[in-house]
Protein backbone atom coordinates (compact mmCIF):
# COMPACT_ATOMS: atom_id res chain seq x y z
CA UNK A 1 0.00 0.00 0.00
CA UNK A 2 1.54 2.91 -0.82
CA UNK A 3 3.24 5.61 1.99
CA UNK A 4 0.44 8.51 1.32
CA UNK A 5 -2.23 6.74 2.40
CA UNK A 6 -1.29 6.60 5.78
CA UNK A 7 -2.46 9.25 8.48
CA UNK A 8 -0.22 10.71 11.26
CA UNK A 9 -2.50 10.24 14.15
CA UNK A 10 -0.22 10.91 16.90
CA UNK A 11 3.08 12.49 17.57
CA UNK A 12 4.83 13.62 20.84
CA UNK A 13 8.26 13.73 22.68
CA UNK A 14 8.57 11.85 26.05
CA UNK A 15 11.31 12.57 28.95
CA UNK A 16 13.92 10.41 28.82
CA UNK A 17 12.71 8.09 32.14
CA UNK A 18 11.11 4.79 32.32
CA UNK A 19 7.28 5.77 32.83
CA UNK A 20 7.67 7.17 29.18
CA UNK A 21 7.94 3.03 28.48
CA UNK A 22 4.11 3.25 29.69
CA UNK A 23 2.75 6.41 28.41
CA UNK A 24 3.91 5.33 24.97
CA UNK A 25 2.79 1.56 25.04
CA UNK A 26 -0.81 3.08 26.58
CA UNK A 27 -0.54 5.25 23.25
CA UNK A 28 -0.04 2.70 20.95
CA UNK A 29 -2.64 -0.02 22.39
CA UNK A 30 -5.40 2.78 22.28
CA UNK A 31 -4.77 3.46 18.56
CA UNK A 32 -4.81 -0.39 17.70
CA UNK A 33 -7.92 -1.12 19.86
CA UNK A 34 -9.74 2.00 17.72
CA UNK A 35 -8.04 0.46 14.46
CA UNK A 36 -9.93 -3.12 15.75
CA UNK A 37 -6.73 -5.10 16.11
CA UNK A 38 -7.03 -8.45 18.26
CA UNK A 39 -5.90 -8.12 21.14
CA UNK A 40 -2.92 -10.75 21.07
CA UNK A 41 -1.83 -8.43 18.64
CA UNK A 42 -2.59 -5.36 20.38
CA UNK A 43 -0.30 -6.95 23.56
CA UNK A 44 2.52 -8.02 21.21
CA UNK A 45 2.61 -4.32 19.30
CA UNK A 46 2.51 -2.82 22.86
CA UNK A 47 5.40 -4.46 24.20
CA UNK A 48 7.45 -4.18 21.02
CA UNK A 49 6.85 -0.45 21.51
CA UNK A 50 7.44 -0.93 25.43
CA UNK A 51 10.85 -2.12 24.51
CA UNK A 52 11.81 0.32 21.96
CA UNK A 53 11.14 3.20 23.79
CA UNK A 54 12.83 1.63 26.95
CA UNK A 55 16.14 1.14 24.59
CA UNK A 56 15.94 4.94 23.79
CA UNK A 57 15.92 6.15 27.71
CA UNK A 58 18.19 4.15 28.84
CA UNK A 59 20.65 3.31 25.91
CA UNK A 60 20.02 5.98 23.60
CA UNK A 61 19.23 8.95 25.53
CA UNK A 62 21.03 7.40 29.22
CA UNK A 63 18.11 8.94 31.05
CA UNK A 64 19.74 12.50 30.52
CA UNK A 65 16.68 14.65 31.13
CA UNK A 66 17.60 17.27 28.31
CA UNK A 67 17.11 14.53 25.46
CA UNK A 68 13.73 13.51 24.54
CA UNK A 69 12.21 10.36 22.86
CA UNK A 70 10.59 11.23 19.65
CA UNK A 71 7.15 8.76 19.21
CA UNK A 72 4.60 8.65 16.37
CA UNK A 73 2.51 6.80 15.31
CA UNK A 74 0.52 6.69 11.89
CA UNK A 75 -2.27 4.17 10.26
CA UNK A 76 -3.53 2.48 7.51
CA UNK A 77 -6.69 0.58 6.98
CA UNK A 78 -4.53 -2.55 7.54
CA UNK A 79 -1.37 -1.45 9.48
CA UNK A 80 -0.17 0.54 12.17
CA UNK A 81 3.40 2.05 12.03
CA UNK A 82 5.33 3.30 15.33
CA UNK A 83 8.96 5.13 15.11
CA UNK A 84 10.92 6.01 18.04
CA UNK A 85 13.57 8.02 17.93
CA UNK A 86 16.07 9.18 20.20
CA UNK A 87 19.16 11.75 20.77
CA UNK A 88 21.87 8.96 21.54
CA UNK A 89 24.78 8.29 20.05
CA UNK A 90 23.73 5.53 17.86
CA UNK A 91 24.49 1.53 17.82
CA UNK A 92 25.28 -0.97 15.33
CA UNK A 93 22.64 -3.31 15.06
CA UNK A 94 24.87 -5.69 13.78
CA UNK A 95 26.90 -5.95 16.75
CA UNK A 96 24.02 -7.56 19.03
CA UNK A 97 24.29 -10.92 19.15
CA UNK A 98 21.53 -13.32 19.14
CA UNK A 99 19.90 -14.12 22.40
CA UNK A 100 18.90 -17.74 21.29
CA UNK A 101 22.13 -18.53 20.60
CA UNK A 102 23.49 -21.69 23.23
CA UNK A 103 26.22 -19.46 24.74
CA UNK A 104 23.94 -16.45 25.17
CA UNK A 105 21.29 -18.55 26.79
CA UNK A 106 22.07 -17.36 30.44
CA UNK A 107 23.30 -13.96 29.59
CA UNK A 108 20.83 -11.50 31.89
CA UNK A 109 20.06 -8.80 29.12
CA UNK A 110 20.12 -8.69 25.14
CA UNK A 111 16.88 -10.09 24.62
CA UNK A 112 15.12 -6.43 23.48
CA UNK A 113 15.44 -5.95 19.68
CA UNK A 114 15.30 -9.51 19.59
CA UNK A 115 11.47 -9.77 20.99
CA UNK A 116 10.89 -6.17 19.11
CA UNK A 117 11.65 -8.07 15.44
CA UNK A 118 9.16 -11.25 17.16
CA UNK A 119 6.35 -9.22 17.70
CA UNK A 120 5.70 -6.94 14.52
CA UNK A 121 5.60 -7.75 10.82
CA UNK A 122 8.39 -5.50 9.74
CA UNK A 123 11.31 -3.54 11.70
CA UNK A 124 14.14 -0.98 10.64
CA UNK A 125 16.13 1.44 11.71
CA UNK A 126 17.78 4.19 11.50
CA UNK A 127 20.32 6.32 12.20
CA UNK A 128 19.74 10.15 12.18
CA UNK A 129 22.21 12.57 12.73
CA UNK A 130 21.74 13.16 16.28
CA UNK A 131 20.36 9.77 17.22
CA UNK A 132 18.34 6.88 16.19
CA UNK A 133 15.12 6.17 15.02
CA UNK A 134 13.13 2.58 14.70
CA UNK A 135 10.35 1.57 12.87
CA UNK A 136 7.65 -0.74 13.54
CA UNK A 137 4.82 -1.70 11.39
CA UNK A 138 1.94 -4.33 12.75
CA UNK A 139 -0.58 -5.44 10.05
CA UNK A 140 -3.96 -6.15 10.99
CA UNK A 141 -4.66 -9.95 10.88
CA UNK B 1 0.99 -2.66 39.09
CA UNK B 2 4.60 -3.54 40.00
CA UNK B 3 5.48 -6.81 41.30
CA UNK B 4 4.94 -8.03 44.21
CA UNK B 5 6.55 -11.40 46.10
CA UNK B 6 4.88 -13.40 48.70
CA UNK B 7 7.41 -16.10 50.03
CA UNK B 8 6.19 -18.90 51.80
CA UNK B 9 7.78 -22.26 52.77
CA UNK B 10 6.47 -25.67 52.05
CA UNK B 11 9.11 -28.17 53.89
CA UNK B 12 12.20 -27.06 52.74
CA UNK B 13 11.26 -25.56 49.57
CA UNK B 14 10.74 -22.04 49.28
CA UNK B 15 7.88 -20.69 47.32
CA UNK B 16 7.43 -17.02 46.00
CA UNK B 17 3.80 -16.26 44.91
CA UNK B 18 4.80 -13.53 42.25
CA UNK B 19 1.88 -10.85 41.09
CA UNK B 20 1.52 -8.30 39.23
CA UNK B 21 3.80 -6.98 36.47
CA UNK B 22 7.41 -7.52 36.05
CA UNK B 23 9.06 -4.62 33.64
CA UNK B 24 12.43 -2.65 33.74
CA UNK B 25 12.25 -0.92 37.36
CA UNK B 26 10.15 -1.42 40.59
CA UNK B 27 9.18 -5.00 39.16
CA UNK B 28 12.39 -6.52 37.66
CA UNK B 29 14.37 -4.78 40.99
CA UNK B 30 11.89 -6.41 43.37
CA UNK B 31 11.89 -9.66 41.92
CA UNK B 32 15.69 -9.44 41.92
CA UNK B 33 15.95 -8.29 45.92
CA UNK B 34 13.21 -11.06 46.35
CA UNK B 35 14.95 -13.88 45.10
CA UNK B 36 18.95 -12.33 46.22
CA UNK B 37 17.46 -12.12 50.17
CA UNK B 38 16.16 -15.87 49.81
CA UNK B 39 19.89 -16.53 48.37
CA UNK B 40 21.68 -14.71 51.22
CA UNK B 41 19.45 -16.37 53.35
CA UNK B 42 20.84 -19.86 52.25
CA UNK B 43 17.59 -21.06 50.77
CA UNK B 44 18.10 -23.00 48.06
CA UNK B 45 15.32 -24.27 46.80
CA UNK B 46 13.13 -21.90 45.53
CA UNK B 47 10.17 -22.24 43.29
CA UNK B 48 8.52 -18.87 41.55
CA UNK B 49 4.99 -19.22 41.27
CA UNK B 50 4.41 -16.54 37.86
CA UNK B 51 0.41 -17.57 37.61
CA UNK B 52 -0.47 -14.28 38.83
CA UNK B 53 1.73 -12.13 36.58
CA UNK B 54 0.12 -10.56 34.24
CA UNK B 55 2.76 -8.94 31.99
CA UNK B 56 6.80 -9.76 31.97
CA UNK B 57 9.17 -8.00 29.65
CA UNK B 58 13.10 -8.50 28.47
CA UNK B 59 14.08 -7.26 31.89
CA UNK B 60 11.93 -9.35 33.84
CA UNK B 61 12.56 -12.58 31.67
CA UNK B 62 16.75 -11.52 32.40
CA UNK B 63 15.79 -11.18 36.02
CA UNK B 64 14.86 -14.85 35.96
CA UNK B 65 17.48 -15.93 34.00
CA UNK B 66 19.70 -14.11 36.64
CA UNK B 67 18.22 -15.38 39.80
CA UNK B 68 17.82 -19.03 37.86
CA UNK B 69 21.69 -18.72 37.88
CA UNK B 70 22.67 -17.10 41.31
CA UNK B 71 20.59 -19.77 42.72
CA UNK B 72 22.35 -22.36 40.87
CA UNK B 73 25.54 -20.59 41.59
CA UNK B 74 25.39 -21.77 45.06
CA UNK B 75 24.17 -25.40 44.42
CA UNK B 76 20.56 -24.73 44.32
CA UNK B 77 17.67 -24.93 41.89
CA UNK B 78 15.36 -21.86 40.48
CA UNK B 79 12.05 -23.64 39.14
CA UNK B 80 8.79 -21.92 37.78
CA UNK B 81 5.25 -22.37 38.34
CA UNK B 82 2.12 -21.72 36.80
CA UNK B 83 3.18 -19.76 33.89
CA UNK B 84 0.33 -17.60 31.87
CA UNK B 85 0.22 -18.50 28.25
CA UNK B 86 1.93 -15.01 27.53
CA UNK B 87 5.05 -15.88 29.72
CA UNK B 88 5.15 -19.51 28.54
CA UNK B 89 5.17 -18.16 24.93
CA UNK B 90 7.74 -15.48 25.68
CA UNK B 91 10.19 -18.09 27.34
CA UNK B 92 9.19 -20.25 24.32
CA UNK B 93 10.35 -17.43 21.89
CA UNK B 94 13.75 -16.91 23.85
CA UNK B 95 14.54 -20.75 24.00
CA UNK B 96 14.57 -20.54 27.61
CA UNK B 97 11.71 -22.73 27.79
CA UNK B 98 14.49 -25.11 27.64
CA UNK B 99 16.44 -23.83 30.46
CA UNK B 100 14.14 -23.64 33.23
CA UNK B 101 11.97 -26.40 34.70
CA UNK B 102 8.01 -25.45 34.36
CA UNK B 103 5.25 -27.12 36.08
CA UNK B 104 1.83 -26.27 36.22
CA UNK B 105 1.17 -28.70 39.47
CA UNK B 106 2.79 -27.40 42.80
CA UNK B 107 2.79 -30.78 44.77
CA UNK B 108 4.42 -32.36 41.39
CA UNK B 109 7.05 -29.14 42.03
CA UNK B 110 7.71 -29.01 45.38
CA UNK B 111 8.12 -33.10 45.24
CA UNK B 112 10.56 -32.62 42.45
CA UNK B 113 13.13 -30.88 44.40
CA UNK B 114 13.92 -34.08 46.58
Amino acid sequence: MPEDTETQRVETYLDSELESADAAENLVIEVARDLGFAEEEIHKLGMAVRESVVNAVVHGNRYNRRKKVHLAVSSAPDRLTVKVGDEGEGFDINSIGNPIADHNLLQQSGRGIFLIRAFVDEFSVRRLTHGTEVTLMKYRQ
Amino acid sequence: MSATLSPRQVGDVTVIDVSGRITLGEGSSNLRDGIRSLVTKGNKKILLNLGDVSYIDSSGIGELVSGFTSVANQGGQLKLLNLTKRVRDLLQITKLYTVFEVYDDEAAAIRSFA
